[in-house]
């Protein structure tokens, strides 16, 4: 019986040890600083969502060359993911999602430090192997018999959407597949599994000459909203709304653009 | 202190056991965590659901076929394995368990080349008019090529342990290579078998990257367990953790039976002589 105590109690030792090696290192990192003065190296921390992936690496590379000593840490994944680790207490000081329904989930907890702003729109396209093997030429030829197409599934944004447009062009589609990430859907067109997939606008152009894409004026039914806001957990309120200023001024705005952004709402 | 000579001996030094004490917390925490979690009061509506009771008979079916698979090809590959001698066997072994340490996702992409369009033998079942991708038969195609190689190791130890003297009197009295087979070496490996089989079906049932990757996700064609686990969590946490509890909940079942009140895996116990006594003359045929 002693034994086993003298186990756990040692254990336990352990395990408050680990915890002291893990909670020691954020303070002194930040004892260190008064004495350096401002010049101490800042990091913003910045959660956005994957299809931002390129442009926002652009954009932190501008940040960090205007603003000497401060580095961005860039985190990107599917906005649902990224909402759940900052609900769950993420250190993420500025929030970029692909959607609003998943920037409320965060504004619900209270976390959201003002109000979020929407810096760009997506729209959706149709992704077709190169060279369009089935012939695809507008959004009703994705209903005909036998072809394979691949979509989102509802659940997630880029399914939404597909759903929207579909119900409002009065098409019914027949996926083989519902995916969980627009990258998914790409995937399986680039790899010529799908005959055409529904993806967006600037998916289809970061994947170059891999897909070919057909837009089509239905897609308009359904314009995605990307909000981006500072957290109440940032460190740093100023750099923060300065990356923000960044993405949303004509820099920012002109990287997104090139990416095949529609403008965001100023 | 006294020396006790009867007794086996079971000293353990404290740290060690501290430090084991935290590798059980690394795994029952979040097992407990799951529990704690669950929104009990909808728990039973969240797990009949229509797309969840899909997903979960899908997955049934899917792991009992590719077992079966595994069970029909890998018999054969864990015998050859264990008694034949051939140039390169060594380098086949290691390929055979590859899928045990290879990242389910570079799976799914290897299975995408190979039966895929644009794949490897893409051509040729395109010309017989076999589609896979996308379809029941790659979602059974993922978990066989990942549960395989589970079959073949629990087979090739029980065949090794086991040896060949029994193999090697059959034969003396008689017996033809396929006779000894059926007779002799299938009962005295069939508790590896069992458990094997119950791994690879364990393995099957949580496959997947390969199938996300390979198969895609349609409900009630493609759409597994996991992978309908992987999108409720986008929408409904509440139902994404009633079904991982159902899973969870497999899984012990699962294990439970395969190592056994024993605490031992099956297959790896001490040989059992085959229950059918061996005579001479008619009964071996």
């Amino acid at each position: 019986m002693k034994r086993t105590l003298i186990t756990v109690a040692s254990a336990m030792m352990l395990a408050a040890g680990l915890a002291g090696c893990a909670g020691s290192s954020a303070p002194a990192s930040t004892a260190g600083a008064p004495s350096e003065n401002a010049t101490e190296a800042k990091t913003l921390t910045v959660f956005a969502a994957a299809s931002l992936k390129s442009s926002f690496t652009g954009l932190a590379e501008t940040f960090e060359a205007q603003h000497p000593g401060t580095r961005v840490s860039l985190s990107f994944a599917g906005s649902s993911d990224l909402a759940t680790q900052i609900n769950q207490g993420a250190p993420a000081d500025v929030f970029a999602s692909a959607d609003t329904k998943n920037m409320d989930k965060v504004t619900g907890t209270g976390l959201v430090d003002g109000e979020p702003r929407v810096f760009a729109t997506n729209t959706l396209a149709i992704a077709v192997p190169a060279g369009n093997p089935a012939g695809i030429t507008g959004f009703q030829d994705l209903a005909r018999d036998g072809l394979r197409l691949v979509t989102c599934a509802k659940q997630v944004p880029c399914g939404a959407a597909t759903a929207t447009v579909a119900d409002k062009a009065g098409v019914t589609l027949r996926p083989v597949s519902e995916e969980n990430a627009v990258t998914d859907v790409l995937g399986k067109v680039i790899s010529g599994e799908a005959d055409a997939g529904l993806v967006y606008v600037t998916d289809v152009k970061s994947a170059g000459d891999k897909v070919d894409s057909i837009p089509f004026p239905e897609a308009a039914s359904a314009v995605n909203s990307y909000p981006i806001t500072a957290l109440t957990a940032a460190k740093d309120k100023e750099s923060a709304k300065a990356f923000i200023d960044l993405v949303l001024g004509s820099d920012g705005q002109q990287v997104l653009a090139k990416a095949g952004f529609g403008a965001g709402v100023k | 202190m006294t020396f006790r000579p009867r007794q086996p001996y079971t000293g353990i030094p404290r740290w060690v056991s501290g430090l084991a004490v935290l590798a059980a917390l690394v795994v029952v925490l979040p097992l407990v965590a799951i529990v704690a979690r669950v929104n009990w009061g909808n728990f039973i509506p969240l797990i009949t659901s229509e797309s969840a009771l899909e997903a979960l008979g899908l997955s049934l079916r899917t792991s009992a076929a590719s077992t079966l698979l595994c069970i029909v090809l890998g018999v054969p590959l864990a015998l050859v394995l264990a008694r034949a001698s051939f140039p390169f066997q060594r380098l086949l072994r290691s390929l055979v368990l590859l899928p045990l340490v290879l990242p389910p996702v570079v799976g799914g992409i290897a299975l995408l080349y190979t039966f895929g369009r644009q794949g490897l033998l893409g051509g040729t079942l395109q010309v017989l008019g076999i589609q896979i991708a996308f379809s029941t038969t790659a979602v059974v195609l993922a978990q066989t090529f990942v549960a395989l190689p589970f079959l073949v190791v629990s087979l090739e130890g029980a065949l090794r342990i086991g040896g060949q003297k029994y193999e090697a009197v059959a034969a003396t009295l008689g017996a033809s290579p396929g006779t000894v087979f059926r007779r002799v070496t299938l009962p005295l490996i069939l508790p590896g078998l069992a458990s094997g089989a119950v791994l690879s079906f364990a393995r099957s049932l949580g496959e997947f990257g390969a199938t996300l990757t390979f198969a895609g996700s349609l409900q009630g064609v493609t759409r597994t367990l996991p992978l309908e686990i992987y999108l409720q969590r986008e929408t409904d946490p509440d139902a994404a953790v009633a079904l991982s509890l159902v899973l969870v909940a497999v899984a012990v079942a699962v294990v439970a039976l395969a190592y056994g009140r024993t605490g031992a895996p099956a297959g790896r116990g001490p040989i059992q002589r085959p229950t059918a006594p061996l005579t001479t003359g008619g009964s071996v045929r």
